[in-house]
């Protein structure tokens, strides 16, 4: 199953976010709160929580960031704090930051840091901001997009201007 | 996100013809109208005007689980409300105040009040009638079908007549429905398509509906009708419309016949007095009654237009009754669209005074939709999918809006030990069911459960009396009468005390029925709007 620009600009819609401009390039490290390293560790989350047949995951997520952090600065901020979040417990943990584990390692620290069972907050504790600005936006992307939602069978999902006509579509055989 | 701007003149527009308090769909209505047959129409709103441009975001923060922050901007201190009845009513879950007014937010749909509704009182002893008939009001629904851009089919056997077809076809049937069709026929009750107030096809220069599916509350498209088109139909033909511009309190003559002027606030802190020959208050059946209350003077010390006593009186809502459940075995198709596409209104007319109307819905967005389990798992990868495939696509679900009767104990008062940002006092909802609406919810329950166990589903959960609320449709309170002593406005709905004031909206009901309420205010509207421009 692979995610399409057109996902890329549903989940950006879901996200109330205009139109991509087709920027996908992002200052390197330390020159704004969202650099490549942020984004890397976004594709490396979103490797672990999408599922396991999904293809271009980097490219989706890639490009749905860029616009998701573009005029949005405490969105930007709250990534950037917490993948130090998710690298620090990684660091405790494998002595490597989060984008330089193994996948099994990055699906167990995510369980390590109670990421599966917090609750979202984006003033909470380091497993609330991971799961808010890391897991739950990337779930959100994902399943507000025809692909992503596609898999359960809801092709043209909430957010999406799919038309009018699946809604009177059955169920695919 | 909304008007902001600066420098724009708030001041009074000299010699105006009509000021109107309320720019949703029953001013934006009368404010075209007028306009259009020429006369110098003020319209003042005390919300602001929202930028069609910020659609996406407002819709985002619908969409994104654990959001706080309101999608129309309502709260704080300019909302401010109490509710002091039996139960608790939440006035701010789904009103808007801005240009377009809670249009902005609404679901859509609209369906004519049946004939019974009009003659309640003499054909079941219920409730009250009104002063007019469904004939009286016959044409002005056909024209509120035009203003409204309805989509709809003369499929309905139990509608009341119409004399020409909807404007746009109506929106083909969901695969959900063809499910509870084939349930429903064998129950022997017949089904029928809902008029949509949403484009079915490209219409007056709007899209069509492209199915962002998340018409309530907001519909990033256009395509579902909102009063921002009446608005601005209006101010094209002239009309003047100011926004943030809270009324505080109209004024009278000596002589407490005539309405002189409408004082408002600005976002500056000034205060004006807009003049005008005649006055029309459309603003909701819940601030329009308070805005009276609030103009009391020496001449009238319990309220404008209130020598009845009943302003604020009769306050009615629907309230929701529903059921649902899953279909194990089958996929349902749920979430495409936001809105409904099926309907029976085989249970609305009451043959007795056992129950009142009811009317069936048969939803699209029934249960969940992946985002949601998504959000909310504590599984990932392809563990969360197989969750997000067990929980989504299964469900189905029945609503229903059952009548309320006009009790007089149910009202809206104001709240002197609470203010809004001016200082005013807050409107306080008093708001009850009595035993016979309760009843008729639970025969909502039964007709549904019915109808789902045919359809094989396992319920889930239902809404009943116990745990019922209401559809957020404020009625009856400035009711419609011809006995000055019993009502608030006479059948051209102006008020019975001062000849220029004159009430726009779901406020001069006298009943409810369980229609939704919008196409009988666009309705009464264009009623109101052709009887102040025979004064003027």
């Amino acid at each position: 199953m692979e995610l399409s620009r057109r996902d890329v600009l549903a989940a950006l819609s879901a996200a109330g976010v205009g139109a991509a401009a087709g920027c996908s390039v992002l200052p390197r490290r330390d020159s704004r709160p969202v650099g490549e390293h942020e984004v890397a560790t976004l594709v490396a989350v979103a490797e672990v929580v999408y599922p396991s047949d999904v293809e271009t995951v980097e490219g989706f997520v890639r490009d749905y960031s860029v616009e998701r952090v573009r005029g949005d600065d405490d969105y930007a901020e709250g990534v950037s704090v917490a993948v130090a979040d998710l690298d620090d417990y990684a660091t405790d943990w494998y002595d490597g930051e989060y984008v330089d584990l193994t996948r099994t390692q990055r699906e167990d620290l995510l369980d390590v840091m109670g990421v599966d069972t917090a609750d979202p907050d984006p003033n909470g504790l380091a497993m609330e901001r991971v799961r808010y600005y890391l897991v739950n936006e990337l779930l959100f992307a994902f399943y507000t997009t025809p692909t992503g939602a596609g898999l359960a069978g809801l092709e043209n999902p909430p957010g999406h201007p799919g038309g009018t006509q699946s809604y009177q579509r059955g169920p695919r055989r | 996100m909304s008007s902001d701007r600066q420098n724009i003149d708030r001041t009074p527009t000299e010699k105006a013809d009509v000021c109107i308090v309320g720019a949703g769909p029953a001013g934006g209505i009368v404010a075209a109208k007028l306009a259009k047959r020429g006369y110098d129409v003020v319209v003042l709103d005390a919300g602001p005007r929202f930028d069609f441009e910020d659609r996406d975001e407002r819709m985002e923060r619908h969409l994104r689980p654990g959001n706080r922050k309101p999608v129309w901007d309502v709260g704080g201190p300019r909302d401010a409300y109490t509710s002091s009845g039996e139960k608790y009513y939440p006035l701010n879950a789904s009103r808007v105040k801005g240009i377009g007014g809670s249009t902005l937010h609404w679901q859509g749909m609209v369906m004519r009040l049946h004939e019974q509704d009009f003659s309640l009182h003499s054909e079941t002893e219920m409730g009250d009638d009104w002063p007019i008939d469904y004939a009286d009001l016959r044409p002005y629904y056909a024209d509120a079908e035009e203003e409204l851009g309805v989509a709809g089919a003369s499929d309905n056997p139990f509608a009341p007549p119409r004399e020409q077809p909807h404007p746009m076809p109506a929106f083909p049937p969901s695969y959900s429905d063809s499910l509870f069709a084939d349930a429903c026929k064998e129950l022997g009750i017949t089904t029928h398509s809902v008029p949509n107030a949403r484009n079915s096809e490209p219409y007056d220069g709007d899209s069509p509906c492209v199915g962002y599916g998340t018409c309530k509350p907001v519909c990033p498209s256009g395509a579902k009708y909102d009063a921002t088109r009446h608005v601005e139909e209006a101010e094209e033909h002239g009309a003047r419309v100011l926004d943030r511009v809270p009324v505080q309190r109209l004024e009278h003559d000596a002589a407490g016949e005539r309405v002189t002027g409408a004082v408002y606030a600005t976002p500056e802190g000034e205060e004006y007095t807009q003049e005008a020959r005649e006055f029309v208050v459309a603003a909701g059946g819940v601030e329009t009654p308070r805005l009276l209350l609030l103009s009391k003077s020496e001449q009238y010390p319990d309220g404008l237009a209130n020598s009845s006593g009943l302003v604020g009186r009769y306050f009615m809502d629907h309230l929701f009754a529903g059921m649902g459940g899953v279909l194990p075995d089958q996929r349902t198709r749920q979430k495409h669209v936001g809105f409904n596409t099926t309907e029976t209104h085989q249970f609305y007319d009451r043959d007795s005074a056992e129950r009142t109307a009811i009317k069936m819905e048969f939803l699209n967005y029934a249960g969940p939709e992946p985002a949601d389990v998504a959000l909310e798992a504590d599984s990932f990868g392809d563990d969360l999918l197989d969750e997000i495939r067990s929980a989504y696509g299964h469900h189905v679900a029945v609503g229903a809006l059952v009548e309320q009767l006009p009790q007089k104990e149910n009202r809206i008062r104001l709240d002197p030990s609470t203010t809004d940002a001016h200082g005013n006092p807050v409107p306080d909802v008093v708001w009850s069911l009595d035993d016979r609406t309760r009843r008729t919810i639970e025969r909502a329950n039964e007709i549904q459960r019915r109808i789902l166990t045919e359809l094989g589903a396992e319920i889930q959960w239902h809404v009943g009396p116990e745990n019922t609320g209401p559809a957020f449709h404020h009625m009856g309170t400035t009711r419609m009468g011809t006995n000055p002593e019993e009502s608030v406005v006479n059948p051209q709905l102006r008020t019975h005390d001062l000849r220029n004031l004159s009430i726009a909206g779901s406020a001069p009901f006298v009943t409810c029925g369980a229609m939704n309420p919008t196409l009988t205010i666009a309705a009464l509207s264009s009623k109101t709007a052709d009887h102040v421009a025979e004064r003027l």
